[in-house]
Formats: structure tokens, sequence, C-alpha cells
């Protein structure tokens, strides 16, 4: 919880990493280089006072990464994401089994996705509902850049896609969340192109569908689709940190969500630990759209951050906010969402 | 014999495709080394695993222009640090092509992903130019009805031409200004919404160019971002 001006907001971290890159468990040159670009990232989107050393970064204690999120960082629930990658890290980057083990350590303040893999085909599918008992899962993280033997990639709108949507359904996994990287195959398509998701969100009008990081780099092609599709949200991953280091461009992401996509759907993360949430968490409340930029892309209200912040994951997850620090609902809508417009 | 300068300015012709800016602005050209007719150039991008279609890209477009210059006989551009850099690097040393380079996990060669990329280039230039236009006092319905000489002169308006000639869409004086990214002219009721997509098409490049700039910073530890002394 963060409180400011005698408002209290309900912080949910949608997208958290417990990993191990250290040099140990780097498989190749690839986890190397991995982990030394989320480094860079982090060295260059965050304030000096909170960059980390390399060594730390490659690898933290749990004590840490609790004390980051839960003691200063605000954060009420904290969503793992799990990241396997394991043609880079002989134990994976960090898996489901690693984040479940903090789960039940601490229930009431973590929540684990899963991951599939459609590549595994009919094989996977029991063992991907083994998973999704024993963890209680109600989420997926599906990174669409993981290798796999020859493969570099895979894309939502495939035949096994469908089949392990179709198990997500079924076994009650509500929430997709989607995370596109350099990699796809064919190779010689934009392997960031988010329309596969577009796709499956219209196949599965039941699945949310939260693409990560809104889409970026493409955040246009995010905002088109998530204007058709009511069921495709964006997660502020990786958008956040520009709060600090390019505010303007921060401004104007958050101004174009709130047109093409509205309040309701756009969600707060970290993406601990390449950025911690105090500092994301701090500047967010305190943020307005610059002045000159108000006559198009308008004004962000308390609601609306205290929604991004918590209260939209809080409810695809079903997760108990308290009574004070929930907003009314209105019946606003976002305006590049009026699908008569839609050019 | 050719000289640096020389291998430089046709660098500025070679474009990363999906910023729209030259390598040499970017950053992103570290040497250029003349020998006779022989001329070396090293790369680099802001990460190790920027995507490897849009560096393959940068690599063979760069042989190609430094190539077509007189008195030069063989090019070899080095991209270096760089999780594709072999497979890129010897697939363009010996004219080979994408699929090529990755046999087994590419379908076609690069020509559509370039397309979609001129044409988000093509649709970023014109919302800057819709803006200039607005701010210097055109009425919105009026941007429609202009023509393609009536465009404020510079950089954005010379670049408009040039996609639209790369694309195949009319780049006459006298065709429209402004037109959809496959070609189809502006019409008047389209006009809040064009403006308001296309200046997200914009937005979202100028600020991935901003990140990238601000990666290769933190990545080589530069303070402004250098050039190659010509």
């Amino acid at each position: 919880m963060y409180e400011k001006n005698g408002r209290k907001y309900f912080v949910v971290d949608g997208h958290v990493h417990f990993w191990d890159a250290s040099p140990e468990n780097q498989a190749n040159k690839y986890g190397e280089g991995f982990i030394n670009c989320f480094y860079d990232y982090h060295r260059n989107l965050s304030p000096e006072e909170y960059v980390w050393p390399l060594k730390k970064f490659q690898k933290y204690s749990e004590e840490e990464f609790m004390h980051d999120l839960f003691e200063i960082g605000y954060v009420d629930k904290a969503i793992f994401q799990p990241t396997y990658l394991r043609d880079f890290y002989t134990k994976g980057f960090n898996t489901t089994e690693d984040n479940g083990a903090l789960v039940r350590k601490h229930p009431d303040k973590l929540i684990t996705n899963g991951a599939f893999d459609p590549r595994n085909g009919e094989e996977g599918l029991a063992p991907f509902e083994a998973l999704v008992k024993e963890w209680g899962l109600k989420g997926v993280k599906l990174y669409t850049a993981e290798w796999f033997g020859a493969s570099k990639g895979w894309k939502l709108n495939e035949y096994w896609s469908y089949r392990y949507l179709e198990k997500c359904e079924e076994l009650g996994v509500k929430n997709i969340h989607v995370h596109k990287g350099p990699t796809i195959w064919p190779l010689n398509r934009d392997a960031f192109d988010v329309h596969d998701v577009d796709h499956a969100a219209s196949h599965f009008p039941e699945l949310n569908f939260i693409i990560e990081h809104c889409g970026l780099p493409r955040l246009e092609d995010f905002c088109w689709i998530a204007t058709q599709e009511p069921n495709v949200f964006g997660g502020l991953a990786v958008v956040m940190p520009f709060i600090h280091s390019r505010p303007k461009y921060f401004g104007q992401v958050v101004g174009e969500l709130l047109y093409w996509i509205g309040e309701d759907r756009v969600t707060f993360a970290s993406d601990y630990a390449i950025w911690r949430p105090d500092w994301l968490v701090e500047k967010f409340v305190d943020f307005q759209i610059p002045e000159d930029m108000q006559s198009e892309l308008g004004t962000i209200s308390d609601d609306q951050k205290a929604k991004i912040l918590g209260l939209n994951l809080a409810r695809l997850y079903d997760i108990e906010v308290p009574a004070e620090m929930q907003v009314k609902e209105t019946e606003e809508q976002a305006i590049g969402s009026d699908p008569v417009s839609v050019a | 014999m050719t000289t640096v300068a020389e291998v430089l300015d046709a660098l500025e012709g070679v474009r990363d495709p999906e910023l729209d800016q030259t390598l040499v602005e970017l950053g992103f050209v570290t040497d250029v080394a003349v020998d006779g007719p022989s001329v070396a150039v090293r790369l680099r991008l802001p990460t190790y695993f920027c995507a490897p279609n849009f560096a393959y890209l940068m690599v063979a477009d760069a042989r190609r222009v430094v190539e077509s210059l007189d008195g030069v006989e063989e090019a070899r551009i080095a991209l270096e640090d760089h999780f594709t850099a072999e497979e890129i690097n010897e697939a363009v040393g010996r004219d080979a092509g994408f699929a090529e380079a990755f046999p087994g996990e590419a379908q076609a060669e690069l020509d559509d992903l370039r397309v979609l990329f001129q044409r988000k280039a093509l649709t970023a230039r014109q919302a800057r130019l819709c803006d200039a236009l607005l701010a210097a006092g055109r009425a919105e319905e009026e941007l429609a009805t202009l023509r393609l000489r009536e465009l404020p002169p510079g950089a954005d308006a010379d670049r408009c031409r040039q996609l639209r000639r790369e694309l195949g869409l009319g780049a006459d004086g006298e065709d429209p200004a402004f037109v959809t990214g496959d070609g189809i002219p502006l019409a008047g009721p389209d006009l809040p919404r064009f403006l308001r997509f296309s200046r997200l098409v914009a937005r979202s490049l100028e600020g991935n160019a901003g990140l990238c700039r601000g990666l290769l910073e933190t990545r080589y530890d530069l303070k402004e971002p250098e050039e190659v002394a010509r």
C-alpha cells in the first residue's frame, strides 16, 4: 500500500522475477548476453542511486527480493512471470518451481504464474495440467522468443498454441501474459508483432491477454489490436521506468494508452529486479501528463492511477482489496476503443 | 582511391529499417578502413539481442552501398557483439540471402518486413508534417486536399517522397500529399482518426529510437553518441 495526500493505493506488481543469472548458471554466451542486455536496460533507465553492481544483478537473495518489494516497495501482491530460458541457463532463468517455492513461504504476498510451450505438442499437455494443479495457477507467462532446439520462437495463432489455450480455459487459467522477444519462427517475420494475440484473443474471449511491455517496441500495433479486443490488456513492465529517464515519452505512452484502451486495461509492473517498485510507485502517483500534451492526450486522475497500480490486476486475479482503497466504478469508455470509428 | 568520407557518405544512405534513421547518425558505425579497392566497415548495435532480421538488412544494405562506390572492389562488413554476428557476416560476405544465413529458421527473404517498416516510417513522417502544417495555421480539413509539392520543405518531406518511390506509391508533385501506408489518398472524413493513429506511430518510432540510443550509450559507455571522424 502506498499513501499520498491522504489517499491509499493498493499496489499489485504484475511482473516480478526471482532469477539466477550467475555465471555458474549461465549455460553459454547467450546466457551471459541475455543478462547483460537486461543490465543495460537497468543501468540506462534507473535513477543512478538505484543501480546495482552486476554481480548482485545476476543473483540476489530472497531477503533482498522480499525487502525491496514488500518492506520498502509498497507492494501488496506480486505476480511472478516465470521465464525458463533453458537454452541459456542450466537450471533455467526462473521457473514456476523456483517461484512456487517462494509462494509457499509467503502465500499472502506472492502469486506465481506458470508457462507452456506449444512446441511440446501432445506430450506436453499432461505435464502442463499437472503444473497448473500443483501450483494452483491462474495465469501463464508466454515468451514467444524462447528457443527450443532449432526453433527460435513461436506464435499464438497456431494449432498447438490453441490446444494449450483450450487447456487453460478448461483449467481456469484465465490470465495469459504474452511477452514478445527478438526472435520468432519464421525468422523473416517481425518478432515483436502482436497480431497473433489479436487472433487468439478473439478466439478465446473468456481469457484475458495481458501483453507485456504494452507491446513495446510495437506500441502502435498493441493499441490497434487492444481497441478491437476487449480482453486485451497492457502490462506496464519496461514502460514504467521511462517515468524517470524520459518523462515526456512516458507521458505520451500513458496518454495514448488511456486514449486507445482506457484505464481499466492497463496494469502496473516493475519487472523486478530490472527496476524496483518503490521509486516507480512514488513517481507514478506524483505523475501528470505534461501540460503541453494535455489538450491532445488529456490528464490522468488519482482514480485512474489507483486502477492501474493495483485494482485492475486485483480484478483479474481475484485479489481482495480493502474497501477504502477501491474506486467507485464509472461508465467511461476509452475514446479510441469506439468500434464504429475504427478506420 | 575511395576515401573514408566517401564511404561514410554512402553509409548515410543506409537506415535502421525499424527506426528510419541512418546507421551513421545512430552511432552504429564504429570504424571504416580503406585499403586500396578493399573497404572494411565495423558495425555495432544497442544490444546483443537486437532482432536478427533487421540486423541482417543493415549489414547487407551497408555492403551494397559501399560496393557500389567507384573504385571499391570488395566491402567487408563486420557486425560485432551480436548473438548472430557470425551467421550474418558470413552470409552477407558471400552474398547469401537471409534464409541461407539462417537455414531452417526462415521461410522467405526480408522484402515484406522492409515494406512493413517503410510504411510505418511514411506514416510517422506524415504525422510530423501534418502537425507542422497545422502549427503553421492550416486548417485540418485542408490536409486532405494538399499536393505533395505543397509539403513544407525539409528532411521529413524529402524522406516521404523517397519512401513513396521505394514503396511504388506516387511521388509526383501533383500526387496527394498524404496517403495511407498502402497508398490510398487521405479522405477528409478519415482525417481525425488518421492523424491520431499516425501520431501514435511517430511517437512509437521516436520512442524506440530514443531507447536504442540510450542503450547504445550505456552498452559502450558513451557520453555523447560518437561519430566516426571523416
